[in-house]
């Protein structure tokens, strides 16, 4: 397994993000300080959760990362390179899947490689091997509907893989799942992340699933948003699910949730 | 019971229904003694429609009113679906010819039929034109509003993955846009029929509006009887084809109740 890579790697930052900042224009005419002022790193192949109440800018940042917003002011260098906009070498999982309802599971995974442009053939062997990693296949021509809300979740995972990213961007992925299924999910996020060598980052907000999967837990808060702590989790790998009761865990738990106990917003 | 049966037995009730009232009209015209030029007997307008569909001038006047149906109908909706496109994909266009498009929609459009018979003539142009622009609104509305329908979140998941404007509209907008284009079509479709009969009646030298009136000139009611009766079945056959595209293209949709149950 990837243990060793994982907490020593030192290697250049694989994200860099500086003084990053993002205000909203509102109505009032000075409108919503989203993000204030945001200082991140994230070493090549590390895992790394956020968490922090409703409101705190999460999505904002994500959806900075990913191209979709426009940041007011700071700096963002993917693999040492200034970032501007959408970025093939980024892949992003929503909390919705957001499949397109008129095509199949095979053809929905293809979809970002439709857009870039790739080469559909090394493409299609590409989505194969993702939904047996995802134990999808017997599903390959399904449509979503034909799917439940866990298998549509993978599909949406493997579709942010279809271009072969450096940087997976996940976005409560997890949320609208019932406890079961998000326990399966977490261990299959964590089986492809060691199998890929992806950089990820995971917005939570369970601080438990935040804990389990990341190597470090960057905890924001809001109004305006930045990020108060970052805790290096050395819980070995690959976890089990067994480990949630171990005191290591426990700790960073209760070092997490301190930071809400007066907000009180976060999920047990 | 089986689908097969159930559809059979439906069928079946249909008819019946459609026996009684054929029956009560034509014993009511008959007891009661009513003119022909007033009511015509179920009898004596199946008669003329036999005579209708025998005769060579009929088809003659048929293939007129379809071509303008069809060529009205063809222009006024790719007409519409262009022009939604573009004012639903630009905020600017939306903002400026919005307006115009809703002061346009309230307006009668048969009111204008006139106006257009004196500019376009008593042919078949004036008609097609007609037909057009009565056709043209409910897919440029339907258009503009299917295509702000798409999920934000779906543009944007397009959007992260590097998508250029036409990747975005042609890969989730206008597929969002399909079920209500397809409803604009169904509407469209029907009023076309209606578009074309109506600029006949206001001048024209053929087609199956210049027979109604023809007939009804002659007080051949039986015979008006018999070409609304056409009009009818032009309007279900093309209702029926946009119908079968919708469901066959537009696929991912549940249709109807009865789709589900089955
Ligand atoms: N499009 C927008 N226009 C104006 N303000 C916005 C917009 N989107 C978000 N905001 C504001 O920015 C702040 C951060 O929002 P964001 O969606 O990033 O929070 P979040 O941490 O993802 O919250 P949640 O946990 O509920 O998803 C909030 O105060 C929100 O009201
Ligand atoms: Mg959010």
């Amino acid at each position: 397994m990837r243990d060793a890579l994982s907490q020593t790697a030192p290697g250049p930052d694989m994200l860099a993000i500086s003084g990053l900042t993002k205000r909203y224009a509102g109505r009032g005419g000075e409108g919503v300080l989203a993000l204030s002022d945001v200082d991140l790193s994230i070493a090549r192949g590390q895992f790394i959760s956020v968490v922090g109440p409703s409101g705190c800018g999460k999505s904002t940042l994500l959806k900075i990362l990913s191209g979709i917003l426009e940041r007011s002011a700071g700096e963002i260098r993917l693999d040492g390179r200034p970032m501007s906009g959408p970025d093939p070498r980024v892949g992003l999982v929503f909390q919705a899947p957001q499949l397109l309802p008129w095509l199949t599971v095979t053809e929905n995974i293809l979809v970002p490689a439709r857009v870039q442009k790739l080469d559909l053939r090394a493409a299609r062997a590409r989505a194969a091997e993702l939904i047996e990693m995802v134990g999808l296949t017997p599903f390959a021509t399904s449509y979503p509907r034909e799917l439940s809300g866990g298998m549509q979740q993978r599909v949406g995972i493997c579709r942010a893989l279809i271009h072969d990213p450096e940087l997976l961007l996940m976005d409560e992925p997890f949320g609208a799942l019932d406890a079961m299924t998000r326990e399966t999910m977490n261990n299959e996020l964590q089986r492809i992340w060691a199998s890929s060598g992806k950089t990820v980052m995971l917005i939570t907000h369970s601080i438990p699933e935040a804990v389990y999967l990341a190597d470090r837990v960057i905890v924001m808060t809001p109004r305006p948003g930045r990020i108060v702590d970052d805790i290096a989790v050395d819980l070995p790998r690959a976890r089990t699910l067994e480990m949630h009761n171990t005191p290591e865990f426990g700790r960073h738990v209760a070092r997490i949730r301190r930071h809400f106990n007066s907000e009180g917003t976060l999920d047990a | 019971m089986s689908r097969h049966r159930r559809t059979a037995t439906n069928a079946l009730q249909h008819l019946l229904l459609l026996a009684a009232i054929l029956l009560l009209w034509e014993a009511a015209v008959r007891l009661f003694d009513v003119p022909q030029i007033v009511l015509p007997t179920p009898s004596s307008i199946l008669q003329a429609l036999i005579g209708l569909l025998g005769s060579s001038t009929f088809y003659r006047h048929l293939v007129v009113t379809l071509g303008e149906i069809l060529a009205g109908f063809g222009l006024g909706a790719v007409g519409g679906t262009v022009l939604g496109v573009v004012i639903g994909l630009s905020p600017t266009m939306y903002r400026l010819l919005f307006p115009y498009v809703v002061a346009f929609e309230t307006m009668p459009k048969v009111a204008i039929a006139p106006i257009i018979v004196v500019w376009a003539g008593y042919g078949m142009t004036s008609k097609v034109i007609i037909t057009a622009l009565i056709a043209f609104f409910p897919l440029l509305a339907n258009t503009v509003m299917g295509l702000r329908s798409a999920p934000r979140e779906q543009i944007e998941m397009l959007v992260a993955a590097t998508a250029s404007r036409w990747q975005v509209f042609h890969m989730v907008q206008f597929r969002h846009a399909l079920p209500q284009i397809f409803t604009g079509l169904d509407i469209a479709i029907v009023l076309s029929v209606i578009g074309a009969i109506v600029g006949e009646f206001v001048g024209a030298r053929a087609g199956l509006g210049y027979l109604i009136l023809q007939y009804n000139f002659n007080f051949n009611i039986a015979g008006t009887f018999a070409v609304l009766f056409i009009l009818s079945a032009i309007g279900i056959v093309l209702h029926w084809i946009v119908a079968s595209l919708h469901t066959r293209i537009v696929f991912w949709v549940e249709h109807d109740a009865l789709h589900r149950e089955a």
